[in-house]
């Protein structure tokens, strides 16, 4: 079929199948790659555009309703390269995280405002999916770029944004070649089960390639060196819902038109280990023929004596539930491959690109020099893209068809493929003396770790560490145990099973200080880890440890919300409001294990600055902040810089963008490496520290005392700056003593809810949220990590359960949307780390962690009914408010 | 790949039912349901045809023609008998829905949970259904018959909702519970038309979604309510025991008993909001 339509104001012409969605033909067809598709469903609003005017999912609309029409895109906002006030106000407000929902987003904002011109919050909420930068809520950020030394500390807008509000910006689907060949998986229907494969021969005859098993040179990977359990394609037998099988390989078309039933899999299905308590049964199957007891690893900390417990005047134990949790990153995984002469290029969406790199050097028994990883913008990872996805599929398939190979997940198949949060059981106990001083507490935590190892040990050895809490406690017994079940691979996720434990501890507060009568926030502030403390792990913490900073800032807000909350409730109606606190810690990179970056500045003979930068941003802004602290540090204007970033043959190991790392480790290595490119400078110029440096052009101008010295670069040659920064840590021996991290991040936040008590539905009004970052390098940045945060937080707190076969999409599996997410304050403590750069320290995940728990204090605080499991959905609160009301 | 036809008049589409269709319009059930594979139904898109658009009124009633959207019904000025329904079309998904989603997409689809159902059937709506060998109308109770289940024969077409007038000044109010504030798929709602004289219930239409294979009208509440005066009070006169046509479920969403027990709620509030 012909359609003729308007597109962005110009006659347009498409041809096709009628049935074609909007969304593939804007995106496939016309080149107009700015409509993202993150669900297909009309779920998400990604892909929202405007049809004569009105907003709509473009995924929903057939081509053969476009014809005669008008469709307007992210593209027409600024048709002439002149950002739109809106896309303006977008860039300014630090709206654009990582941009993959931001033309959807300023597509439905425009509807909006073409009908209000000054909306209300509510009219925002109304409308379901805009963000909070029409609403005017946050700081603008600086637009004029900083001059040269103040770049640290300024609120810049995001010096990658402006590709991210114009639609232009290159995420995993976005640049696959017209000649790629796409890639089908078929996966596993049941959680586990034994499969035999029937005669391939037909699917191979119409495809040009069926890959299975034995296409896979070496069949495992896995996140540590010596635990490579996780197959590429399942050999026989499959451990989880989801797993791969096969990959059709061929014509987009053509391997979507494979139908199931002709895709010849013998299943014989077995009974699934779901859970820890059917992986722990003696009789229990093993997921893992070599990990007896399905027991993944376990370890502890442990320091003074329980026995101390026999002297405290308060006690308080519980027993705290999370389940799965799904990252739901707007962006699913996606890539492309290509087979350049004897190496492999891999194009696709990743937090990690050299240890893709070495992952896939593995399992295609290639040296890892001969694996080029070239990372496209990230549409959100959350530690869900730590772990490969498309890349190992796509690598075989180009390398062995010579051509490039593609692979886009569906929304369905992203959320049964991924990795998962960890669900966990915790089990706590905490005693403190009349005073309210902590004495001791014990705590447990039982991880399901699903059907692969992935980093499953990293969560079993950081909630230990964490698992008292920020508080200094002198006889501390934790221990960590993550065992297999037949659910989806547990792994990376914000947190690393921190936010979980949080739960428990701050439970564990919130019940010893009512017991006391002493207020929560004071009885934190009393306990609270400060600088020249000893932690459990017997560190004694030197610097930078600023919780009862942040526990100062927020005393006011606090006393406020406990005398507004109580004026309320004297109505004495069904609606019934709280106030909750909760508190984190949380060790800035890896655990007791080196994790170094080198980051490289070069000043080109043209005059060309360029920051060669392996820290990906994926979202959080760190392109930026590095830009900002190696400008800071060879003392030219960030306007001056261009960026390369993540390409493992232009840039050098930053590491993972994970364990809230970037700006601290990084960051450092960006600094030594703007100091290296200017020591070279000055000893060039023979000019003292403190000389000014000017670039223009190829002439570089060395100010030192009101002498001026003048480099011309295309005489001088090229110069490099480098600088590598391995965090300082120690090994934990068999008591988990030791130093875990070099530096810490600390935080509190306050929650004000109000719940209805004949629903059981909660609607959290406010967050105040007090972080100790170091030094905010750019406080709109930190403060947008801190938002993001508080909203996924709010997530494991009240709505989110992955449930296998059940919630594989974004209509029963449910994240906030903006109607959820309350008023965020923020306020930014600044105890500087030596270590880091300017003092930074990270903030990546420590915006989520204590988020739950201080919903959940809030909750009691307004019901009285304390919360063992999450996501507190409407009828479990209920359930729980009927049952306290039955036993008064 | 299927055939596709888009149709400007009612008779070229009943025309085409000669054969089996899937009929398409709003798209957003159709589309969600066909994520990753190659669609290959043959299509009969009856969006353009302009007979089925709009909303009209007469003596009788009003006609509300199949394919309009949520979005036209908001925008559409009509009396207060109709702000239930208008309540319920504004938390039909996000505003992107509302402009694509039609009235008779929500009904022929026939989930449980549709919004559109408890509060058309709290307005006594009728269906008319159109065939090669002419109309027919039904009142929508016996229009939809199960979980994704109606009395449409496949070579009919929903052609539009019939409300009719009520024999004396009404108004309608709707209420959605689900665990988010916005774009949520119902754990249980429940929809109201109460027809008014002297400040009292003369006659009352209750209807609740979510709570059975199909939406419920609650005869014995309904029965309950005459004479009611439109104070406070009026909610007290809900019962568990009127809420005896429900069947509710344990789900992804909510447990059986909640739903139960929270439709109590909502009903008691949703007679409130009268006074």
């Amino acid at each position: 079929m012909k359609v003729a339509f308007t597109l962005n104001g110009h006659a347009a012409a498409w041809e096709g199948p009628p049935v074609t969605r909007l969304a593939a033909a804007l995106r496939d067809d016309l080149g107009l790659i700015g409509t993202k598709i993150g669900c297909d469903a009309g779920d998400c609003g990604a892909c929202t555009v405007r049809l004569d005017g009105r907003q709509v999912c473009a995924c929903l609309v057939p081509m053969g309703q476009v014809a005669g029409h008008g469709v307007e895109t992210v593209e027409g906002l600024a048709p002439n390269g002149r950002l739109a006030t809106l896309q303006k106000s977008f860039l300014d407000h630090g709206a654009a995280q990582c941009g993959i929902c931001t033309p959807g987003m300023l597509m439905a904002a425009t509807d909006l405002l073409a009908r209000e011109p000054s909306p209300s919050r509510r009219q925002v909420e109304d409308d379901g999916k805009i963000v909070e930068a029409v609403m005017a809520a946050c700081t603008p950020a600086e637009t004029v770029l900083p001059a040269a030394g103040a770049a640290v500390g300024a609120r810049l807008a995001r010096l990658d944004g402006v590709p991210k509000v114009t639609g232009r910006d290159l995420f995993g689907a976005d640049a696959v070649p017209a000649d790629a060949l796409w890639i089908r998986v078929v996966r596993s229907p049941h959680a586990r089960a034994r499969f035999t494969l029937g005669d391939l021969g037909p699917l191979q005859a119409r495809l040009a390639a069926v890959l299975t098993a034995a296409d896979v040179p070496f069949n495992g990977y896995g996140i540590y060196p010596d635990i490579k359990d996780q197959p590429v394609l399942a050999d026989g037998l499959v451990r989880y819902r989801g797993e791969a099988v096969l990959a059709l390989v061929g014509a987009r078309g053509e391997v979507l038109a494979i139908r199931d039933a002709e895709i010849p899999i013998a299943w014989t299905p077995e009974p699934p280990l779901y859970g820890i308590d059917a992986a722990t049964a003696s009789d229990a199957p093993l997921v893992q023929a070599d990990k007896p007891r399905n027991l993944l690893l376990d370890g502890g900390v442990k320091r003074g004596d329980l026995d101390a417990f026999t002297g405290c005047d308060a006690t308080a134990e519980g027993i705290f539930e999370t389940a799965f949790v799904e990252h739901a990153y707007i962006e699913p995984e996606a890539g492309w491959a290509r087979r350049v002469a004897d190496r492999i290029e891999i194009h696709a969406s990743t937090q990690t690109p050299y240890m893709d790199r070495d992952e896939l050097a593995s399992v295609m028994r290639l040296p890892p020099e001969s694996v080029r990883i070239v990372p496209t913008a990230c549409g959100g990872g959350f530690g869900g893209k730590l772990d490969l996805s498309v890349q190992p599929l796509i690598a075989i398939a180009a390398w062995k068809l010579g051509r490039p190979v593609a692979l886009v997940y569906t929304r369905p198949e992203s959320m049964a493929a991924s990795t998962k949060r960890h669900p966990a059981r915790i089990k706590a106990r905490f005693g403190c003396d009349a005073a309210g001083k902590l004495v001791a507490c014990d705590v447990s935590a039982t991880f399901d770790t699903g059907a692969y190892a992935s980093w499953g040990p990293t969560v079993a050895n950081r909630v230990p560490i964490h698992a008292m809490g920020p508080y200094a406690m002198p006889n501390v017994r934790t221990w960590g145990e993550a065992f297999f079940t037949n659910g989806p691979p547990a792994g990376a996720f914000r947190g690393f099973g921190v936010p979980q434990a949080a739960i428990a501890h701050e439970a564990m507060i919130d019940v010893l200080a009512d017991q006391l009568g002493i207020d929560r926030l004071e009885f934190r502030h009393r306990n609270a880890l400060r600088a020249g403390d000893v932690t459990a792990c017997g560190q004694t913490l030197d610097h930078s440890a600023g919780l009862a900073q942040c526990l100062e800032a927020l005393r006011p807000h606090w006393r406020r919300a406990l005398s507004d909350v109580a004026a309320f409730n004297a109505r004495g109606d069904a609606w019934r409001r709280g106030v909750g606190i909760g508190c984190m810690w949380y060790g800035i990179g890896n655990t007791s294990m080196s994790n170094p970056s080198t980051m490289r500045v070069g000043l080109a003979a043209d005059g060309t600055l360029t920051l060669y930068s392996g820290a990906l941003d994926i979202g959080q802004g760190s392109n930026t902040i590095m830009t900002q602290i190696v400008a800071d540090a060879l003392g030219l204007p960030v306007g001056q810089f261009t960026l390369v970033t993540g390409d493992t043959d232009l840039t050098a190991d930053a590491g993972k963008t994970s364990a809230s790392r970037q700006t601290f480790v990084s960051g450092r290595a960006a600094e030594s490496a703007g100091r290296d490119l200017r020591q070279k400078i000055l000893r060039l110029a023979n000019a003292g520290p403190d000389a000014t440096l000017t670039l223009d052009g190829a002439t570089l101008k060395v100010s030192d005392g009101g002498v001026v010295h003048t480099l011309d670069l295309a005489k001088v040659g090229s110069l490099m700056g480098e600088g590598t920064f391995d965090p300082p840590t120690t090994p934990l021996d068999a008591d988990g003593q030791g130093i875990p991290y070099a530096t810490y991040a600390f935080a509190a936040q306050i929650a004000i809810v109000e719940v209805d008590t004949e629903l059981g539905t909660v609607k959290v009004l406010r967050m105040v949220a007090a972080h100790d970052v170091g030094k905010a390098i750019n406080p709109t940045l930190v403060e947008g990590q801190i938002e993001g945060g508080i909203a996924q937080g709010l997530g494991l707190a009240l709505m989110e359960e992955y449930l296998p076969g059940r919630t594989e999409n974004l209509h029963d599996y449910l994240i906030p949307t903006i109607g959820d997410v309350p008023e965020i304050e923020c306020l930014l403590i600044e105890d500087r780390e030596p270590l880091g750069p300017s003092g930074a320290k990270g903030v990546g995940e420590p915006g989520l962690v204590p988020t739950a728990p201080a919903i959940l204090g809030a909750i009691h605080h307004a019901t009285g009914v304390r919360v063992h499991r999450v996501p507190v959905l409407p009828h479990r609160l209920r359930e729980a408010i009927l049952a306290q009301g039955a036993k008064r | 790949m299927g055939d596709y036809l888009r149709p400007t008049s009612l008779e070229e589409a009943l025309g085409a039912l000669i054969r089996p269709w899937t009929v398409l319009a709003g798209g957003t059930d159709f589309y969600p349901a066909r994520v990753g594979r190659a669609i290959d139904d043959n299509l009969l898109d009856i969006t353009a045809i302009a007979a089925l658009r709009g909303i009209s009124a007469d003596a009788e009633g009003w006609r509300l023609g199949a394919t309009t959207t949520w979005s036209e019904l908001i925008e559409t000025a009509l009396p207060p008998l109709f702000d239930g329904l208008k309540q319920a079309a504004r938390e039909v998904g996000g505003r992107q829905i509302q402009n694509a989603g039609t009235l008779a997409g929500n009904l022929c689809n026939a989930s449980p949970a549709a919004d559109g159902v408890p509060p058309l059937l709290a307005l006594g709506a009728e269906i008319e259904l159109a065939g090669r060998a002419g109309t027919r109308r039904l009142p929508l109770a016996a229009f939809i018959t199960g979980n994704r289940r109606t009395v449409r024969a496949p070579g009919e077409l929903l052609v539009a909702i019939h409300v009719p007038k009520p024999a004396r000044p009404a108004r309608s109010a709707f209420l959605k519970l689900g665990a988010r504030r916005y774009l949520v798929i119902s754990i249980a709602m429940a929809a109201a038309t109460l027809e008014i004289e002297d400040g009292r219930v003369a006659a009352a239409r209750i209807a609740v979604g979510a709570c059975s294979a199909v939406a419920q009208r609650l005869a014995a509440l309904e029965a309950a309510l005459v004479g009611a005066a439109l104070d406070p009070g009026i909610g007290d006169r809900v019962d568990a025991a009127h809420l005896a046509p429900l069947a509710p479920i344990d789900d992804v969403r909510a447990s059986a008993a909640y739903r139960r027990d929270a439709v109590v709620t909502l009903l008691r509030r949703l007679l409130r909001s009268f006074s």
